[in-house]
């Protein structure tokens, strides 16, 4: 793309993919903040009228509101701490040759493959459920009592099943990057008389800031809206006690039939992901330049 | 401080022998270039002094203490990389302080000796710099940098010239040849290169398929080549190797004599043969030519010998530089 010409030829060509990206992402946007301003119900679709701000007032007063924030931010921490640390500890592992390398690595990037409300399901009814779980009979075999999960832990256990899913995605960025660590720099710091401690922390984790900024932005975007593994294993409950924004919204819009409301959360969503992207940014950001 | 000795040395990978046993004594303060052509085993020989490789039989001592088990960093030593290895997120000066660092040494005292190191190897006002903001030879520089503060027993250098341009490879030599000098310390050298063999080497050890061809000094290599394999690849361009009637009138299997021992002329000589490539340099011309119930014969004339392509020309070998070699490739000795 050297010369005008090319550089013009290559706008004209991407201008309708522009376009259309822009309308896809500009339309709903556009249409979510006008429903926020409506009253609009569904119960009652004929009689919809302007209200101001008070879909944001209604959303704001909801009881549940600041919890479900407090829950959305407490998933998107809790899974990224799970992730990177057990995600850089199994790609140290998978790092070394062992025998049958190729099976275990697709063992473990397999959960990946498995989609949510699946995986929720699995877990609710197979590894958590206090009467026949595997977590259950682990507890009986050390004649503890079972833990009931969902009813005593149902943040914890979402954060489970989520960090779950997301291990594999972590464990392969982070693998990748490992790999593509100069071998000659390992033993360098080896001469240099730096022990296994230090040469992960001056040498390899160093190396792999930028793949786990990578990781910790391209998570976020998905973790901000968990959604299938709350409706399927304690459906927000109990009270709101794993209910995030996202689940707050779809409680308005489709079991409230309020549409406005919902519209509001859903602004007010958007504008939650954006301060979290901005401070995201200056924290990790600069790993990404160079 | 920096003797090395290795005894019975072999190492095996899987079914490859690839240093089948080597004895070899490097004393204190030597140049020792280890020189080879590729595959030779000269990199797994410097690898195991370093300890980066396990030896699969035999011992190595360092100043006469067996560290044929001890770790890398234990043993005292410090290796250039070829890829020079520096930490690509540290500045210059962590690069250079980090093997201090990692001895847990004050921090007045790493400083000092960093900004040494830097004033020794001209890197002061580069200190603050990333290694991806320097050119080759700086980085080189800083390779050395860190090697020197840790004020090793011996240097381990594996092949760090080869990826400097061959200007730069001219005056890195200089620099570690006038390093060595200064420091005094056991430096272990490898190379495929044999002009940096012959340049810096106070000892050279030719190596073939992990076995030792010979040890000596350059010159000693040079005039007297114990087989073969050592006389056609020290030295530049090769020895020429005559096999036939005049190689059996001189009594050997196969006669050697180096292109700057043949005496070339325009008018007579014993050989004769057509110029096939005249490579003009100014100081010298090397010919290669076609000589006549011969074959291939490289000779070195004066940079003044007007030849061309095509041209005849006389040539006869400086008998007394002659090399005569028996059956088994071996030199025979007057």
């Amino acid at each position: 793309m050297a010369t005008q010409n090319t550089k013009t030829l290559a706008r004209l060509m991407m201008a309708p993919s522009v376009l259309l990206l822009l309308v896809w992402m500009i339309v709903p946007l556009a249409m979510t903040l006008w429903f926020s301003f409506q009253n609009y119900n569904l119960l009652d679709p004929s009689n919809v009228s302007f209200t101001g701000l008070f879909n944001y007032q209604f959303f704001y007063t909801d009881p549940a509101f600041f919890q479900s924030i407090w829950n959305t931010l407490v998933i998107v921490g809790g899974v990224l701490l799970i992730t990177v640390i057990g995600g850089i500890a199994i790609a140290l592992l998978l790092d070394q040759p062992i025998f049958g390398q190729g099976i275990v690595r697709i063992l473990i990037i397999s959960p990946f493959f498995v989609m949510p409300p699946v995986a929720a399901l699995v877990w609710k009814n197979m590894i958590m459920n206090p009467s026949y779980g595997v977590f259950a009979d682990i507890s009986r075999f050390f004649g503890l009592r079972p833990i009931d999960w969902f009813a005593q832990y149902p943040l914890f256990s979402i954060v489970i099943i989520v960090a779950w899913q997301w291990l594999p995605f972590a464990t392969l960025i982070l693998l990748t990057a490992l790999q593509s660590l100069d071998g000659e720099q390992k033993e360098a710091a080896e001469m240099d008389g730096a022990n296994f401690f230090n040469r992960f922390v001056y040498l390899v984790l160093p190396h792999l800031a930028r793949s786990i900024t990578v990781v910790i932005l391209i998570q976020t975007i998905f973790l901000l809206g968990v959604y299938a593994e709350i409706l399927v294993t304690t459906n927000g409950g109990p009270g709101y006690a794993s209910t995030n924004l996202a689940f707050l919204i779809y409680r308005t819009a489709l079991l409230g039939y309020d549409v406005g409301g919902a519209s509001a959360g859903g602004i007010i969503a958007v504008v939650l992901a954006n301060i979290v992207a901005f401070f995201l940014m200056r924290a990790v950001g600069k790993n990404l330049d160079r | 401080m920096g003797s090395i000795t290795l005894q019975k040395v072999s190492k095996v990978f899987g079914e490859a022998k690839v240093i089948p046993s080597i004895d070899l004594e490097i004393n204190d303060g030597e140049f020792v270039v280890f020189v080879g052509p590729s595959g030779c085993g000269k990199s797994t020989l410097l690898r195991l002094i370093a300890g980066l490789e396990d030896v699969s039989d035999g011992q190595i001592l360092i100043d006469g203490k067996d560290v044929t088990q001890a770790a890398p960093a234990e043993r005292g030593l410090a290796m250039v990389f070829q890829s020079y290895a520096l930490y690509p997120h540290m500045s210059v000066r962590n690069n250079i302080a980090f093997p201090l660092k990692m001895a847990k040494m004050e921090k007045s005292a790493i400083d000092k000796k960093v900004t040494d190191a830097a004033r020794v190897l001209n890197l002061t006002d580069y200190l603050e710099r990333r290694p991806s903001q320097l050119s080759g030879g700086q980085r080189q520089r800083v390779a050395i940098g860190r090697a020197i503060v840790r004020e090793p027993s011996a240097f381990l250098f594996d092949e760090p010239l080869s990826n400097l341009d061959a200007a730069l490879r001219g005056t890195m030599r200089l620099e570690i040849s006038d390093l060595h000098h200064q420091l005094k310390t056991t430096m272990v050298y490898v190379t495929h290169d044999q002009v940096e063999a012959m340049t810096m080497a106070d000892k050279i050890v030719v190596l073939n398929r992990g076995n030792i061809e010979q040890v000596g000094s350059p010159l000693e290599l040079y005039k007297s080549p114990r087989n073969l394999f050592v006389a056609g690849f020290i030295g530049s361009p090769h020895m020429n190797f005559v096999d036939g009637a005049y190689a059996q009138s001189k009594s050997a299997k196969t006669a050697g004599i180096r292109p700057e021992h043949l005496i070339l002329s325009k008018d007579s000589g014993l050989w004769t043969g057509t110029v096939k490539v005249a490579e003009h340099l100014g100081a010298d011309t090397f010919l290669h030519l076609d000589v006549d119930g011969i074959g291939q014969v490289t000779a070195r004339a004066g940079g003044e010998f007007g030849a061309q392509y095509g041209d005849r020309v006389y040539l006869t070998p400086d008998e007394a530089k002659l090399h005569r070699f028996d059956d088994k490739g071996i030199a025979l000795r007057a």
